[in-house]
């Protein structure tokens, strides 16, 4: 019981880290892009192939994967995202689904189909007891990891300068720019860094979920799930709807094995009946 | 606008009328698809999944263009209508129109259910519950392996004649002739409904839904229906894949066959029934073409396609079928149509 939850609880927090990225993009710039999974499938393959060609210890792929994914996220922002800002929906869904496409493809013809496996350092193996459940190392110290970046995401947002700035441009982007808010700054390193974390959620989701070029399609799903249950005002929500659905879908395929794969189905059409907007909407938006 | 005489205000009924005229390059384009019966005898194939794919996009134009409803999973009514039709063949009911009616009842049912969910929320959560509901279908068709076959596929389907006279040919002759018929009664069954008032409410409510509710107009209820209808269409296209190619399988529900008929319709132009057939049409020649040069990774091809249609901008590649009929109309020396697109 404690250990599925644990587990869930270690699930549920690496998709939030994956997808907090897409939650202020999506929730709060009103930018639908479903290629979010393929910069978290750079940052996974950008680990793999460090550790597995080069020999680098799995503790400096990680932020090295962060980098990465961050790079070509600040990249692809300057050179075609920004000039979807403020189309219709429709246009960013079919721009960001040609980039799964491409993604999808140009990984399957550069790395080949098969899926990549990472051998974890020795010190992450093993398993510990905690509270009579017992769960895995490695799951613990995703828990830890996830858990300090979480914190560090809020303290951001809501204590720093570029956070007030982030939500001043984010409310009213005419205004901000007035009162000299370099906008297209914030937003570049915002989606920088959301595609940073992405990287760095796929490099620890690389044990745990497998890691293969059908990842972004596979995932986007999870990624919409979160950021609309978790309603697009803050990553509060996000936080919440992440942990619910890691914890759903690990007690549901552990306990209920033959309908575990439409647990997360289940949590999505209960959420829309109960609250249409999403668990921590605003009210009246 | 400029033969009205000036002093007069443009009669409204007229006005909202017009675009319901039928005009020389409409029927200039459904007797062309007629002809390419006798013109290409050895691409029937090819056609039929033309055809198909029209219907499939004409559906999906039906909310998308009309309602201005994004879906990520309008697979799943293709899936439904073409599991409905198999299902039946196999189990010994092989009339092919027999088949497509429950094809069609099978997937309003399940667009009927679904589109409650679709209706709350914003754009976000209609994303969401759209690629859910195709997932969903997807895995129950996966699960249910003892009824459909699984990974497999549903194999051992055979079809009866049609109409009891036309058996299916290898050729695809009766395809053919079956799915460009059925494209045309639903196409005028369409062009009915958007014309009607009901089709100008929904251009309403599209286009401002504050206003559109402030005169009278019960925006949820006309989405339900619309949504319905398309989820028919789709599953009537499905239907037409099942019998024709006498197999389905899981593919049906997988999420480029939804990302795919975008596309076609966005290459077609969205909003004015054709584009469909339009971009169908180009899509399945592209498709052909690209998967002759790079079989494994056209997949590729049909992304960069997508990206450069945005950044080129949807409305200039829309422009171009659209601005292709004007012309032709000029040509034909009718007055241009008035305010083909209010």
């Amino acid at each position: 019981m404690v250990t599925i939850l644990l587990d869930g609880i270690a699930y549920g927090m690496l998709l939030f880290v994956l997808a907090c990225g897409l939650s202020v993009t999506l929730g709060l710039m009103n930018f639908v892009n479903l290629a979010h999974g393929a910069f978290a499938m750079a940052g996974g393959y950008t680990t793999a192939l460090l550790m597995n060609r080069a020999g680098v210890s799995f503790f400096v792929c990680l932020p090295l994967s962060f980098l990465v994914a961050a790079a070509l996220g600040a990249v692809m922002e300057r050179t075609l995202y920004r000039h979807l800002y403020g189309r219709p929906h429709l246009d960013q869904v079919l721009f960001t689904i040609g980039i799964v496409f491409m993604a999808v493809s140009a990984t399957d013809w550069a790395m080949g189909s098969q899926p990549q496996n990472i051998r974890l350092p020795d010190s992450l193996r093993g398993r510990v007891e905690i509270l009579g459940g017992s769960i895995g190392v490695y799951r613990l110290f995703v828990i830890v990891v996830c858990g300090l970046l979480t914190i560090a995401i809020q303290a951001i947002l809501n204590g720093t300068r570029f956070g007030s700035r982030l939500r001043a441009a984010v409310d009213d982007p005419r205004v901000a720019r007035g009162l000299g808010i370099p906008v297209n700054t914030v937003f570049a390193l915002t989606f920088a860094f959301g595609s940073g974390l992405a990287g760095l959620g796929g490099a620890l989701g690389t044990e745990v979920f497998g890691m293969d070029p059908t990842f972004p399609v596979k995932f986007m799903i999870y990624f919409l799930i979160v950021v609309s249950v978790g309603g697009t005002t803050s990553i509060t929500g996000a936080f919440f709807a992440s942990l619910l659905l890691g914890i759903a879908d690990v007690a549901g395929k552990y306990y209920v094995p033959e309908i575990g794969a439409f647990i997360i189905y289940a949590v999505m059409v209960a959420v829309l009946i109960v609250r249409p907007q999403g668990l921590f909407a605003r009210a009246g938006r | 606008m400029a033969s009205t005489t000036p002093a007069k205000r443009p009669d409204p009924a007229r006005l909202l009328s017009a675009p319901a005229r039928w005009t020389l390059p409409e029927l200039a384009l459904w007797v062309a698809a007629a002809a390419c019966f006798w013109v290409f005898p050895s691409k029937l194939l090819l056609l039929n999944e033309v055809a198909i794919l029209a219907l499939f996009a004409l559906s999906l134009d039906l909310i998308l263009g009309y309602a201005g409803i994004v879906s990520l999973g309008h697979a799943a009514f293709f899936g439904v209508g073409a599991y409905a039709a198999g299902l039946l063949a196999k189990h010994g009911i092989a009339d092919p129109l027999v088949g497509l009616g429950v094809a069609a009842a099978a997937a309003g049912i399940v667009g009927f259910l679904s589109s409650f969910l679709v209706l709350r929320g914003s754009d976000l959560t209609r994303l969401m519950v759209t690629l859910g509901v195709a997932l969903l279908l997807f895995e129950l068709a996966n699960r249910l392996d003892g009824i459909t076959g699984g990974a497999d596929g549903l194999q051992g389907i055979t079809m009866g004649p049609l109409l009891g006279l036309f058996e299916f040919d290898l050729y695809g002759r009766t395809a053919f002739v079956y799915s460009t018929t059925v494209l045309f009664a639903l196409f005028l069954v369409a062009r009915r409904v958007v014309h009607s008032p009901f089709g100008l409410s929904l251009r309403a409510v599209k286009g401002n839904l504050l206003r559109a509710r402030a005169v009278g107009i019960s925006s949820s209820t006309r989405s339900v229906a619309i949504y319905t209808l398309a989820a028919v269409y789709a599953g009537i296209a499905g239907g037409l894949t099942a019998q024709t190619s006498q197999f389905v399988s899981l593919d049906v529900f997988d999420f480029h066959r939804s990302a795919d008929v975008m596309l076609v319709l966005v290459l077609g132009g969205t909003g004015y029934l054709y584009g469909g057939i339009i971009g169908a049409l180009i899509f399945r020649l592209m498709q052909d073409w690209l998967a002759g040069i790079t079989p494994q990774y056209w997949q590729f091809w049909i992304g960069l396609v997508l990206v450069l249609v945005v950044l080129v901008g949807r409305e200039r590649i829309e422009g171009l079928p659209r601005g292709l009929m004007g012309l032709l109309r000029r040509l034909t020396g009718r007055p241009a149509a008035e305010g083909t697109r209010p």
